[in-house]
This record gives C-alpha cells, sequence and structure tokens, in this order.
C-alpha cells in the first residue's frame, strides 16, 4: 500500500487582522457608534475575522459582555477571534465567551515578517492611539467615503488627508496579451503593467500607476482610489480617456498633434493633468 | 486528432456563413472528413447557401434533446462526398442549446470526423458563445470597417477568456484573421481599412483575404458554396485559406492591392 499521505501541516503564517480596539466598557455606546458606522456599508465585513484590542479598558474593573459582543459583531460580518491586552478579569472573560488569547500587545509586523500585504492592522505597539484613525481611514477609503467619518477617532482623521492613507501593496499587475475592447483590467491595491495593446472600448484601472508597452487606444484610469500620486506611462497616446485620481481627460477632437502616437507620461498637477512626452 | 474549429465574428453579415459553407466544402475536397454545424438557432442560413434546405429533417435540437440519432440528423452535402451538414433547428430559439448537450455531440463526432467547423450566429449572446466554447481554433471573419473590427475585438477578447480552453487552462484558442468584403480600389480611395490597418489592432495571423465580390451573393441564391465557382477570385482566395490552414507554405496574400496610409490611418494618426 502506498505511503499514506499527512493528513495535516502546522505552520505560523502571518495574515493580516482587522483590530477593533475598545475604547470604552459601555457596551450600548460601542454598538451605537458602531451601527452608526456600519450600516452605510453592510457588506463591508463578511465573516471577516476580527481581534479585539482592549488595552484602552485594561484599567477597568469592568468585563465587556463579550457574549452580547461578539453575537453584535457578527450580525456585521465579523468574527470575534480573540483579544489583545486587558486585564487579567477580562481575558478570563474573553476565554469564558469562547474568544482566544493574543499576546498582550501586538507586535510590529515589519520587524517579523515581510507581509505581502500590510493593511491598516500594521500597527506598532507604541502607536496604538495613532492607529485607530488609521483603521478608520483605511475602512473609509475602502467603502468610497472619504469625507463621511464619524467614528472611533475623528480629530486625527481630520489632520490626515485621504490620499495619505497607507496604500496596500500588492505585487504588479502585469498583461502580456491583448487587452480588448469590452475587457476591463483592475489592478487593486497594486500598478498595472500591460505589454499587449490596449485597444478601443477596452479598459485600465489600477489603484496605483499603470504603464503600458503598446499603443493605448482604450482608457485608462490610475490611482482609482484617489492617489493623487498615480502616474500613467504609455508608449504610444493613442487613448479614449486618460484619468488620475478623478481628474480626467477625453479627446474628443482628437488627441494633439505633439504627443498622437507618442511616448508620453500623464501625472496630476493639483487639478491639472498633465501630459508630457517622454524624452529620450 | 480531430479539431474544432469555430467561425465568428461578433457582427452579423460580415460573412461567417459563406465562410463556413466554402471552408468546410474546401477542407473536403482536400480529402477530410468534415462537418459543418450551424449554431445559428432560430435563424438557420447555412442549409440555404450548402443547397440543402429541402433535406433537412432533423436538426441539432432534435440531437441534444435526444430525439433522434446523430446520423439520422447529418446531412450529405451534394457536391463533396467528405462532408456532412448538421443544421439549426428554425422553430426553436437559442436558448434550446446547451453546453452540455454540445459537447456530447462534438465528442461523438470526433469520433469520425477530422474538422468539425462551428459557424456562428452574430452577437455575444448565448448562441455565438456556445458556438464557441469547444473551439480549438477560431477563424475571425471581419470586414474593412471600423465596426465589425471592433466587434472581432471584443469575439477575440472573450475567446481568450471564456472559451473552454481559457477555462480549462489549456493552449489558447488558436486564432486566425480572415478579412472579407476586400474592395482594394476602396482601400486606395481611403474609404475602407486596409488589411494592415485591421493586422495593427487585432494583431493575430492573417489567414486569408477575400474581395468584394457579386459572385459570392449569385452562388449564395444558388445554394452553392462559393469555393465551388468557377474561375472566381473568391474561390481562389477561399482555397488558399483553406490551404494555408492545412499548412500549405509560400501561398502568396492575393487580392490585397497595394499599401497606402489608409481611413483609419489618417483617423487616428497611426505611427
Amino acid at each position: 500500500m502506498a505511503r499514506e499521505e499527512p493528513a495535516f501541516k502546522l505552520k505560523i503564517t502571518n495574515l493580516s487582522l482587522f483590530v477593533l480596539y475598545v475604547n470604552t466598557t459601555d457596551m450600548v455606546q460601542l454598538k451605537n457608534q458602531l451601527d452608526t458606522r456600519f450600516n452605510k456599508t453592510q457588506d463591508f465585513f463578511s465573516n471577516t475575522p476580527v481581534a479585539l484590542d482592549l488595552s484602552a479598558i485594561a484599567n477597568s474593573n469592568i468585563s465587556p459582555d463579550f457574549a452580547g459582543l461578539i453575537s453584535f459583531m457578527l450580525d456585521h460580518g465579523m468574527h470575534a477571534t480573540g483579544v489583545v491586552g486587558g486585564s487579567a478579569e477580562q481575558r478570563e472573560a474573553a476565554v469564558q465567551s469562547g474568544l482566544g488569547l493574543f499576546p498582550d500587545t501586538i507586535v510590529k509586523p515589519a520587524v517579523k515578517t515581510a507581509p505581502i500585504s500590510t493593511t491598516a492592522s500594521g500597527i506598532t505597539p507604541d502607536a496604538e492611539k495613532d492607529s485607530q484613525p488609521e483603521l478608520g481611514l483605511a475602512i473609509e477609503t475602502a467603502a468610497g467615503e472619504p469625507n463621511s467619518s464619524n467614528i472611533l477617532d475623528s480629530d486625527t482623521q481630520l489632520q490626515k488627508p485621504a490620499s495619505q492613507v497607507l496604500p496596500t501593496f500588492r505585487p504588479t499587475m502585469i498583461i502580456n496579451k491583448p487587452v480588448r475592447t469590452g475587457q476591463r483590467i483592475y489592478a487593486e491595491g497594486a500598478n498595472l503593467v500591460v505589454l499587449g495593446v490596449v485597444n478601443a472600448g477596452a479598459e485600465l484601472i489600477a489603484d496605483g500607476d499603470i504603464h503600458i508597452y503598446a499603443p493605448l487606444r482604450g482608457r485608462a484610469i490610475a490611482g482609482a482610489q484617489g492617489n493623487e500620486n498615480a502616474r500613467i506611462f504609455i508608449h504610444s497616446l493613442e487613448a479614449e480617456l486618460i484619468s488620475i485620481a478623478g481628474c480626467f481627460k477625453v479627446f474628443e477632437n482628437g488627441i494633439p498633434e505633439n504627443l498622437r502616437g507618442k511616448p508620453v507620461q500623464v501625472h496630476l498637477d493639483g487639478s491639472d493633468l498633465i501630459i508630457e512626452p517622454l524624452l529620450s | 486528432m480531430s479539431k474544432v474549429i469555430v467561425v465568428t465574428s461578433g457582427k452579423g453579415g460580415v460573412g461567417k456563413t459563406t465562410t463556413s459553407a466554402s471552408f468546410s466544402s474546401g477542407l473536403a475536397l482536400r480529402g477530410n472528413k468534415t462537418v459543418v454545424i450551424d449554431f445559428d438557432v432560430g435563424l438557420r442560413n447555412l442549409d440555404l447557401i450548402m443547397g440543402c434546405e429541402r433535406r433537412v429533417v432533423y436538426d441539432i435540437i432534435n440531437v441534444i434533446n435526444g430525439e433522434v440519432s446523430l446520423k439520422q440528423a447529418l446531412i450529405k452535402d451534394k457536391n463533396c462526398d467528405n462532408l456532412y451538414i448538421l443544421p439549426a433547428s428554425q422553430t426553436r430559439d437559442k436558448d434550446a442549446l446547451n453546453l452540455e448537450g454540445v459537447e456530447r455531440i462534438l465528442n461523438e463526432l470526433k469520433e469520425s470526423f477530422d474538422y468539425i467547423v462551428c459557424d456562428s450566429p452574430a452577437g455575444i449572446e448565448s448562441g455565438a458563445f456556445t458556438a464557441m466554447y469547444f473551439a480549438d481554433e477560431a477563424l475571425v471573419v471581419t470586414n474593412p470597417e471600423v465596426s465589425s473590427v471592433r466587434d472581432s475585438d471584443r469575439i477575440l477578447g472573450i475567446l481568450a477568456a471564456k472559451s473552454k480552453r481559457a477555462v480549462d487552462g489549456l493552449d489558447p484558442v488558436k486564432e486566425h484573421l480572415l478579412v472579407t468584403r476586400y474592395d482594394p480600389k476602396r482601400v486606395e480611395a481611403g474609404e475602407m481599412l486596409s488589411v494592415t490597418d485591421i493586422q495593427e489592432i487585432l494583431r493575430i495571423p492573417l489567414i486569408g483575404v477575400i474581395p468584394e465580390s457579386e459572385s459570392v451573393l449569385q452562388a449564395s441564391n444558388a445554394g452553392t458554396p462559393a469555393i465551388h465557382l468557377d474561375k472566381s477570385d473568391v474561390a481562389d482566395a477561399y482555397r488558399d485559406v483553406v490551404g494555408r490552414f492545412m499548412g500549405d507554405e509560400g501561398l502568396p496574400m492575393r487580392f490585397v492591392s497595394v499599401e497606402k496610409k489608409g481611413f483609419f490611418k489618417r483617423l487616428l494618426g497611426g505611427r
């Protein structure tokens, strides 16, 4: 008989995880604010594991009603998985409610690992307060409503423009085939490199930069989530539309003679979309 | 190893059925056991072009529904010994075609035929999708005008993303560009896209150019595939296409005139 296949493998993996920072033991207030924040974006979480950070209430004698909180979070698509920090009593209560225990403080991930995607959960232990607005900001951006925040810690948030949200670094998406009419390529949270022709009616979208080493006859939309520093590099400009961070340009009357069919780069200067020839 | 070839275009009226008829006849004339399937359920035309409309008793939908055997539905072509036609249904709609049924039929046909030519309906709806889904190779029929080229581009995108070969991660569908209704004079006058313009956009290998000709209409009305016409440039062009498809080397590309900067280039300002 053949050797038995190993039925399991045990590994330590670093995954990005949402952390809900609990700043109060008043569960009514917490639930109200969560409701206010996430009712508009019902599907932001879908069975998403979330850790609870209790550091801010560790000095309190009260243990939150974990069972109630867990079921409330479930209603919003969050699976409470465990707690970080908190007093001994609070951690004991969490265990009683079926939660796991993470180490007391969150370890800075940049030191231990090189994760491909660092979302707002990549938080340093000494910057826990600052990290709350980052969580808020990241959520705002993902939900596409950069200015509608009224949660967790709005003061710090307002000081930071939305464009300073830590981008999610993902490997550059590379397309080596023609992109044909009706096709849409989206490099989510990444740069996009296209080696094939992009025909009229095709659409390239990237949250980062776009490089096209072939004629662009369709549309290219860079900085789709609002990154104003995104750029577009085009080997031969024959485009229908180009856009960076929402500023777009169409070529209704054709592309200017000095740029048509030329290698160009496109960037944003304030609210002006600048197209300039690539000098070589 | 038998091959499934789809004749497709996206746009209607560009010459898919004419091409299906002549291409399959050409393959059969060279001794290949060939079957041509009409996928245009509800608007069947292939049988008319092949001149067998009066012999249609059963159709592909009958076979899919298991009402008759494949043998009963196949019609032997009147001009070629090695050619059979599987007609479409005129009375059903295209939803009667389903992928499982079509796959079953194709697998059965593969046992006895070298080439299975699928004549796709126009559009990108389920009928066209079903016709292309199982293809190993594709003849993309394109007229020298922008809307036809645009539609062909769309079809090529779907072939590359949604065909069975793409879904299963096999080698991609082999694509061939066939330019039909080509009029070198009008190309020279800048009224039509040139072959070069079309290739510049679609970027797939050219398998042939079929000149615009009145004889195509006559042949259609007579129920004879154009490849059988005597002394016709269209017949010569289709024979060239079949030859190139079968791997004949050194066939010059005929019926293409001298290159000039065409309408499209001026429009978009090619490099």
